[in-house]
């Protein structure tokens, strides 16, 4: 089976907007988006469950989302594809989708994954956009996924519990970060993620103007930023024996006991 | 301005975060339609009126039984070539999430998610949209129609407003791809015992109690305080308590008076589902965990030792 992992790199510790852009402040550390480790994770172990094919990992980040990559090569994944562009900054939903797409398109995998969503945007849309415009059943919220007879049964979880569902091949899963516990790289991995195959590809290399990627590919903008309303009062304590008690004449003054 | 309202039902009910949408577009005075996707669901049609809707669009089919979101977004993209909608709005949820992202895709439409709020400046809408943890509240809006917004959960109440309402069978045809997921099993809400939802003191408990056996520290307190456990959604999956009592995105949102997260750090995911609690009480050995930066009174300490000790207190203080 031939699955492709789309992985995002996102920025590592406290995220800020930059206020001149209103975008998100990717210019420090990035990492993998720790939800994707899940998908990568969970490809790697299909592909071991069934003894051959090839996970591929795919990104649309600025040059440093090779980062990101190398860490899902360095996990297990055999070949990493990086799509970028200084076109293609500022991408919304609308725009990364048909990037990413048509990465996938000249792939051609059996299965797709996602994480759940970023943990920089807490989107958890991009999986249903992009099955879209694959023309691919796509399930997400994914707990569990069992591959027999060319076929996907996988388990997700909605507000109401745990569903079956069944897929047929080619699919497009999001999983969700409870489905496994993903790996460390090893050293070994990590050596060896740096002579694994690595492409690079270009806007004009998907065939895609500048009127379907970045800003003028979206759809979206952001016009203002504010400060959140605030909470009121908040205390914190540190336990020295006597929190409980605390605790309590808390709970006493807001007459909640 | 014409808007299009998604309304989700589950069993023979719509659900609120649908009907509070629908109420919050027509309280911005728009020509307001709702549309009910399923099988059987005609009957559904009545109540969406109450709620605000002038029109309430029916896609009535065997094929729409299942609440998967491909065949819904084959359904809407149709209706709204056919008639034309301006706004498309959705309350959040794992179906809503995906049948608007799936449309979005399809129509090129721009889709802003986890709003909190909507409202119309200088006749230009505009969403509110929570980020980095709720940090900074960015407001968004859209570059060409139709727009799509997801509300986050809880974000209106539905409002009564009476009315009478028309009803429209739409068509239904779907792509071959929107009926390659099919339901095998699908899942019902359990209703055994007494609703976290309608508890006046929910006592929750996550992966910080460190295992399974320690939520009869979590019950204790919740029993002393006369009020129901709750848990997150990572020792739910983890099988250390059961599904119905999970709060948060994909489980339960709760509102009670008083609020104590045990263990619990606090991710966004976690947050949108109690944080319209009166009051929040957080215990978390870890002085960074996010709950602190939303519970009203933080207590940096070890759940084992002051659960208990709580538990005790409480009990104490009732046989007075």
């Amino acid at each position: 089976m031939k699955i492709a992992v789309c992985v995002k790199h996102v920025p590592e510790g406290t995220k800020r907007i930059d206020p001149t852009t209103k975008r998100l402040d990717r210019g420090g550390e990035g990492a993998l988006n720790p939800f994707d480790a899940n998908a990568v994770e969970e490809a790697l172990r299909l592909k071991q469950a069934t003894g051959e094919g090839e996970v591929l990992v795919v990104s649309l980040g600025p040059a440093k989302a090779q980062d990101a990559l190398r860490k899902a090569l360095a996990m297990g994944a055999d070949r990493a594809v990086l799509v970028t562009d200084d076109a293609a900054a500022g991408s919304d939903l609308v725009a990364t989708s048909r990037a990413l797409a048509q990465a996938l398109e000249r792939e051609n995998a059996d299965l797709v994954l996602f994480g759940q969503q970023g943990n920089d945007s807490d989107g958890a849309v991009l999986g249903a956009a992009v099955a879209d415009r694959l023309r691919r059943p796509m399930v997400s919220q994914v707990a569990e996924v069992t591959h027999a007879d060319g076929k996907l049964t996988v388990k997700r979880q909605t507000e109401f519990g745990y569903d079956v569902i069944e897929t047929q091949l080619p699919a497009v899963v999001a999983v969700s970060d409870a489905i496994n516990e993903p790996r460390y790289p090893s050293l070994k991995g990590i050596m060896g993620a740096k002579s694994k195959p690595q492409a690079t590809l270009s806007a004009d290399d998907l065939g895609l103007t500048a009127e379907v990627v970045g800003v003028g590919g979206s759809r979206t903008e952001v016009l203002e930023l504010k400060a959140p309303p605030s909470r009121g009062e908040s205390r914190k304590i540190e336990d020295d024996g006597s929190a409980a008690q605390a605790i309590i004449d808390f709970l006493t003054e807001k007459r909640l006991i | 301005m014409a808007t299009l309202v998604f309304l989700e039902h589950h069993g023979s009910e719509l659900l609120k975060g649908g009907l509070g949408v629908l109420s919050k577009a027509a309280s911005l005075g728009d020509d307001v339609s709702g549309i009910v996707i399923g099988s059987g669901v005609r009957g559904l049609a009545d109540e969406a009126g109450k709620f605000g809707a002038a029109r309430v669009y029916v896609a009535d089919d065997a094929q729409l039984e299942a609440p998967l979101p491909q065949p819904r977004v084959d359904v809407l993209a149709q209706l709204v070539r056919d008639k034309g909608a301006d706004s498309i709005l959705f309350a959040n949820s794992v179906l809503a999430a995906d049948t608007a992202a799936g449309l979005a895709a399809r129509l090129d439409a721009g889709l802003n998610w986890d709003l909190v709020d909507i409202a119309r400046n200088d006749g230009k809408l505009v969403g509110t949209r929570p980020a980095l943890q709720d940090s900074v509240y960015v407001e968004v809006g859209w570059t060409s129609q139709p727009r799509i917004a997801l509300f986050r959960t809880g974000s209106f109440d539905p409002v009564a407003s009476g009315g009478a309402v028309e009803t429209e069978d739409v068509p239904v045809q779907l792509e071959d791809f929107s009926t390659g997921a099919r339901m095998v099993e699908q899942a019902h809400a359990e209703s055994e015992g007494p609703s976290i939802e309608e508890a006046d003191v929910v006592v929750a408990g996550g992966r910080g109690l460190g295992g399974p056996e320690n939520f009869t520290l979590v019950e204790g307190l919740a029993k002393a305080l006369g009020g129901a456990v709750g848990a997150t959604r990572a020792v739910v999956d983890a099988g250390w308590y059961p599904y119905s009592t999970q709060v948060g995105q994909t489980g339960k949102t709760v509102s009670p008076k008083l609020y104590v997260a045990c263990g619990i750090s606090g991710a966004i995911q976690h947050k949108v589902g109690m944080q319209g609690s009166g009051v929040i009480v957080a215990i978390n050995k870890d002085p960074n965990a996010p709950i602190f930066d939303f519970s009203d009174l933080g207590v940096v300490g070890d759940v084992h030792q002051i659960v208990p000790k709580l538990t005790e207190l409480v009990e104490q203080r009732k046989g007075q």
